[in-house]
């Protein structure tokens, strides 16, 4: 573990897919930082990019897409420059993602035991016994019932909730320093969800893992969240303290973000929702790419806003913002 | 007054037969049985002209099968459905097919709902005219008004289903219901499957039709916030049965039923910052193998011994108050 910088920081990071119909800038210039032991929800609706930013950081982009510009330091090393045989060595022992659909992460062929024991036997100098060892632990922990006859069982045996629960075993078994999970509980029900969230918590607590909950629920956010980074169109528009941009947000499309939420609002009042629909990623408007649907918008948005930061620790990309605590 | 949509003891079974092998090795002995699920377990439910009541559960709950006998999809094993009064099994083909007319139904998925073959003016335009709502010659006319009504332009009539975004696709749903001029929605996850600021749209959608329409609407619903914001009244479902029937602001503020409890609890809301989440245990038991007495009592913090042998019934413990739990009873 190296020194007394975050454990990740990503600057200036672009993914681009060069497809036959055109260049989509999925991730276009975006920067954050997280802190050992702390949580960042990265949020934002369909295709604004976060998985994309997921994608890029674990190095596991495909063809056409291509990671063009920015650095991602991960305890102060360059993922970009880093080979992939190092990059193999830190996923799934540093570096671990969990993913919407556990379908995705687990071998229907495969036990359970044989995926959680070569997940420990890849990264750690342990006898298989140890590794079993470690594979009922962490399944103990994430609270599946009766571990050890769990563990010879494939995953279409377990329900969406149980898998999804492997799933986060996996990839907290080897203790990783930073994990990034991709809307791991938007398939599941509200109970199942609160299990998930109180392990998730729980681990991070203990272990001092940095967390990053891709999601698109800001409520799920308002209650694991240290940090808020708002995306739109492939951009970070929105960054700050979870209080920060909860109470007081400063970007358009934030404000409209949290507006559209029902529980907000007095019951049965209209809510204010954000006119139009999420542009084409590969027809963005020119200049400010929320421009079409923004109130706030006039001619000075056809030119490109920066990301400032008027206040420390806040960031913004914008050139008509809310002022603080304004309505 | 008679209430538009009523249920006596609705049940759905689905019953999964032997087939000729498991049939052969019972004869010989084996332990097979036919595999029965109690999706919805005699529910009686009332929905009132001009109300929207919500009907929340967790997924397996029943409440999608529910939702469907009630649209007539679905046929019940047992129990009535009645509409304003009146059965809708007794009633003779034309009464029958005027009172499937006033139900409709909005799906959840707005991509599998609707016909990838079909322009919109034939979903939107389909049903009236085989219905005689309208002559086949003011069907363009007809469909841009249903069209302009859902917040769609009428220019896109000739279009199919692929070439709109999902809040879009949403609307062609909702106006092809609109169509037939119903009175009753049944909503199953209308907004579940759309982006943050799509389902606001949607929302404020139902909210308007139902002003300018008079429209009645049972909204099913996971979302506990989306349904806190749009029900007059709230159905609390638990393994194919109600468990809590209470007005949405008795239900927010003091919600009787453990489970209710519990699924309060756990709804992530944006004034909760960086809550320590304190799950319920347990997972939901599998609908093919329900726990005997109150189904909720492997999960219950205040389960007892009754709890475990008897089901609990649906009882009033306050005016317009509905729940099954044997803590009422004061024991």
């Amino acid at each position: 573990m190296a020194g007394t910088g975050p454990t990740l920081r990503v600057e200036g990071l672009r993914t681009h897919f060069f497809t036959n119909d055109g260049v989509v800038k999925a991730v276009d210039d975006v920067s954050f930082a997280v802190d050992r032991g702390h949580t960042l929800g990265l949020v934002g609706e369909s295709g604004c990019g976060k998985t994309v930013t997921g994608f890029s950081i674990l190095g596991l982009v495909d063809p056409p897409g291509r990671v063009t510009a920015g650095r991602i330091l991960f305890n102060g090393e360059d993922l970009l420059t880093a080979g992939e045989e190092r990059l193999r060595s830190l996923r799934g022992d540093r570096i671990a993602m969990i993913f919407q659909d556990p379908m995705m992460t687990l071998n229907p062929v495969l036990r359970i035991e044989t995926q959680m024991v070569e997940t420990v036997l890849a990264h750690q100098d342990v006898d298989r016994a140890t590794a079993r060892r470690m594979a009922r632990d962490a399944m103990g922990k994430v609270g599946i019932p009766s571990p050890d006859e769990r563990l010879s069982a494939y995953p279409h045996q377990f329900s969406g909730g149980m898998r999804q629960r492997v799933a986060i075993a996996i990839a907290f078994i080897n203790q990783p320093d930073l994990i990034i999970a991709d809307e791991p509980t938007t398939a599941l029900d509200v109970t199942i969800q609160g299990q998930i969230l109180f392990e998730a918590q729980k681990l991070c607590r203990e272990v001092g893992t940095a967390l990053i909950w891709i999601t698109h629920d800001l409520a799920v956010v308002a209650g694991l969240a240290d940090r808020i980074c708002v995306m739109y169109a492939g951009r970070v528009v929105e960054e700050g303290s979870l209080d920060d941009v909860l109470d007081w947000p400063i970007h358009p499309y934030t404000r409209g973000l949290l507006n559209s939420v029902p529980s907000q609002k007095k019951n049965g009042e209209r809510l204010e929702q954000i006119p139009g629909m999420t542009p084409s990623p590969l027809n963005l408007p020119p200049g400010c790419a929320f421009k079409t649907r923004c109130p706030r918008a006039d001619h000075v948005c056809d030119a490109e806003p920066e990301l400032r930061e008027p206040v420390p620790g806040r960031r913004i990309r914008c050139f008509h913002p809310h002022a603080r605590g304004s309505p | 007054m008679t209430p538009m949509i009523e249920t006596l003891g609705l049940s759905k079974r689905f019953v999964k037969r032997l087939d000729l092998a498991a049939k052969i090795a019972g004869r010989l002995g084996a332990d097979v049985r036919e595999e029965v699920v109690h999706a919805v377990d005699r529910v009686d439910i009332t929905v009132g002209e001009g109300e929207v009541v919500g009907l929340v559960g967790e997924s397996g709950c029943g409440k999608s099968t529910l939702g469907r006998m009630i649209a007539g999809i679905l046929p019940p094993s047992e129990g009535r459905i009645l509409f304003r009064g009146v059965d809708v099994a007794t009633m003779d083909e034309r009464e029958g097919k005027k009172a499937a007319l006033q139900v409709q139904m909005i799906f959840q998925d707005p991509f599998a709902s609707l016909n990838p073959r079909m322009r919109v003016e034939d979903i939107v335009g389909e049903a009236p005219i085989i219905h005689g709502i309208v002559a086949p010659r003011d069907k363009a006319h007809y469909v841009a008004e249903v069209m302009r009504r859902v917040g769609l332009d009428p220019d896109y009539r000739r279009r199919y289903p692929h070439q709109f975004s999902g809040g879009q696709r949403q609307r062609i749903g909702i106006a092809r219901a609109l169509a037939v001029k119903p009175e009753f929605l049944v909503c199953d996850e209308a907004i579940a499957a759309l982006d943050v600021s799509i389902q606001a749209q949607i929302l404020n959608l139902f909210m308007d039709l139902k002003e300018a329409l008079n429209l009645t609407y049972l909204f099913i619903s996971h979302d506990l916030g989306v349904v806190k914001h749009i029900s007059d009244r709230v159905v609390i479902m638990y393994l194919g049965r109600v468990v809590e029937v209470a007005d949405k602001e008795a239900l927010f503020a003091q919600p009787n039923h453990p489970y209710t409890r519990a699924l309060l609890n756990e709804v992530p809301r944006l004034d909760l910052r960086r809550r320590a989440y304190q799950p319920v245990a347990g997972e939901i038991p599998s609908p093919l193998d329900p726990p005997t007495g109150c189904h909720f009592h492997p999960r219950c913090p205040h389960a007892t011994q009754r709890c475990r042998d008897e089901a609990p019934v649906l009882k009033e413990i306050a005016p317009g108050r509905l729940a099954a739990c044997h803590l009422n009873d004061g024991t």
